[in-house]
């Protein structure tokens, strides 16, 4: 099952060009460029696993894209996403988050309603491999 | 068909090729090399069209923003006539190189790493900076900022500690050029198990693998960097530009005294200047002398002791002229005439403490 999360979750898997050019975007804004990583896709699993510390000093996507390149030989069978952080006063959260991989095969998300008193209904999701 | 190659090339000055910038997991052969190995293949086709083809280098070399920076570099740094005729050549050679790829004559990018060797003071630092503007107006750098290192940031104290900071060095330096200065002390024969090795190994590989990405410069004392060169092959191999600077004369030296005293809306009265000359001859015999920084030095505790003085002797209101002027006074000061150094702790005339680094 195709697992989709974040600011292109409606388009197709962006291609290193394309993941270079939405880097140099974060970094003309000054946004904190941050790679992570996990095996586990559950929506709820917000905390994945930082590859190294946030990057808020380069002048390039190159250094970012060796990061990554670093990161997807580290984790072959993982997702991978991009967050970028915007520190503005007021703002000072994730402004922008895509993957930028995902596993050969993903495992499937089940999702099951459970009826309860007053017509309201609770969702739980399953990650199956 | 001329003008848009040049607006092609102040384009990539600008910004940058996108092909270029990303795709790490490529190998080296880049869509920019196939599309010039196509260009190529394209010329025994047909010939008489790329033969017409032609390319207005006088052009590019204006709208290119390289004739500024020259101008600049001419401007700024006194004296330096072998280091700018050498810019000036190597800046003509890749003006030549680029138009050379466009008509497919050529297809890999040339070898940009460069070293440059001379006395401390000499403008090393200050022309890498010029150089960096240079390149990344000529489109071979993305960015065209200068990160400036040393062995502390690129080596680390235990195992495990030097890859990731050298990479850290790296991540900075993508798109522009890597300044490391006193490179030779990288290399410590002396310590088998020394970690600068594995710094060096980093670099030569990247040197190689990521010359559109970045230009290395290694700058130091000439005697010290060609013994670095002979015990580290690698790094002669991968380095095509060989910049020496020579000390200043003394007559250079207080050109450049006024010159800075001019940046910052100061000038010295002629006794002043007769005093910094005389500094300058005595300056030069003793330890540490930092040719041009020396001076910059020198001029900066000038002022200070200007202010002082200006400060106890004003009896009313100062004019602009008291301001900003420097006098002999202000200079014989020194404890250089005296035979010390102006760094020296108090009452130590003896040269021990290094004036600057
Ligand atoms: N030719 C020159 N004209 C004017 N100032 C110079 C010149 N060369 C060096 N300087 C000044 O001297 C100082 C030291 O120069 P720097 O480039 O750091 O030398 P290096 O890196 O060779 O030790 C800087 O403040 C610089 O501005
Ligand atoms: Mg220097």
């Amino acid at each position: 099952m195709r697992v989709t999360q974040g600011t292109f979750s409606f388009l197709p898997d962006l291609t290193d060009e394309q993941i270079g050019k939405q880097i140099e975007y974060c970094l003309e804004h000054d946004w904190a460029v941050g790679i992570e990583y996990t095996d586990d896709p559950h929506p709820r699993n917000t905390y994945w696993e930082m590859w190294g510390n946030p990057m808020f000093d380069l002048r390039d996507p190159k250094g970012v894209m060796m990061e990554l390149e670093e990161c997807r030989k580290a984790n072959p069978d993982c997702y991978i996403r991009i967050n970028a952080f915007d520190n503005a006063r007021g703002v000072e959260s994730v402004v922008l988050s895509f993957l930028t991989d995902r596993p050969e095969v993903e495992p499937t998300i089940e999702m099951t309603r459970t009826e309860r008193n007053g017509r309201s209904v609770g969702y739980t999701h399953i990650v199956r491999r | 068909m001329v003008a848009q190659w040049g607006i092609r090339i102040s384009c990539a000055a600008k910004s940058h090729s996108g092909a270029q910038q990303v795709a790490p997991s490529r190998p080296p052969a880049r869509d920019g090399a196939t599309a010039h190995s196509e260009k190529a293949s394209a010329l025994t086709d047909t010939t008489d069209q790329t033969q017409s083809q032609k390319i207005d280098l006088a052009e590019i070399f204006q709208s290119s923003g390289v004739k500024e920076v020259l101008e600049e570099l001419d401007r700024e740094l006194i004296g330096l006539k072998p280091v700018k005729d050498r810019i000036r050549e190597t800046a003509a050679f890749l003006l030549v190189q680029k138009a050379r790829v466009e008509l497919g004559l050529s297809q890999e990018t040339p070898t940009l790493h460069m070293s440059f060797t001379g006395n401390p003071g000499t403008g090393k630092t200050t022309v890498a900076l010029k150089m960096a503007g240079l390149l990344h107006r000529l489109g071979y750098v993305r960015k065209g900022h200068l990160v400036s290192v040393t062995r502390d940031d690129l080596v680390g104290q235990y195992i495990g500690h030097t890859a990731p900071k050298t990479k850290e060095v790296l991540k900075k330096a993508m798109g522009g050029v890597l300044f490391i200065d006193e490179a030779y002390y990288l290399y410590r024969p002396e310590n088998e198990r020394d970690y600068g090795q594995e710094a060096i190994e980093i670099l030569l590989q990247v040197m190689e693998n990521n010359r559109d990405d970045l230009v290395v410069i290694l700058a130091g004392y000439a005697d010290r960097m060609e013994t670095f060169f002979r015990s580290n092959p690698g790094f002669r191999s991968r380095i095509a530009h060989h910049i020496e600077f020579p000390d200043y004369t003394d007559e250079e030296l207080l050109a450049i005294a006024e010159h800075i005293a001019e940046e910052q809306n100061y000038h010295l009265s002629p006794d002043a200047e007769a005093a910094l000359s005389e500094y300058i001859t005595l300056r030069r015999k003793q330890p540490h002398f930092a040719n041009a920084r020396s001076i910059r030095n020198a001029f900066d505790r000038a002022r200070l002791r200007q202010a002082s003085r200006v400060f106890s002797n004003a009896k009313g209101p100062v004019d602009a002229h008291t301001l900003s002027t420097i006098e002999a006074a202000d200079i014989r000061a020194s404890r250089v005439f005296r035979g010390g150094l102006d760094s020296d702790p108090k009452g130590m005339p003896t040269g021990s403490v290094k004036e600057d680094t």
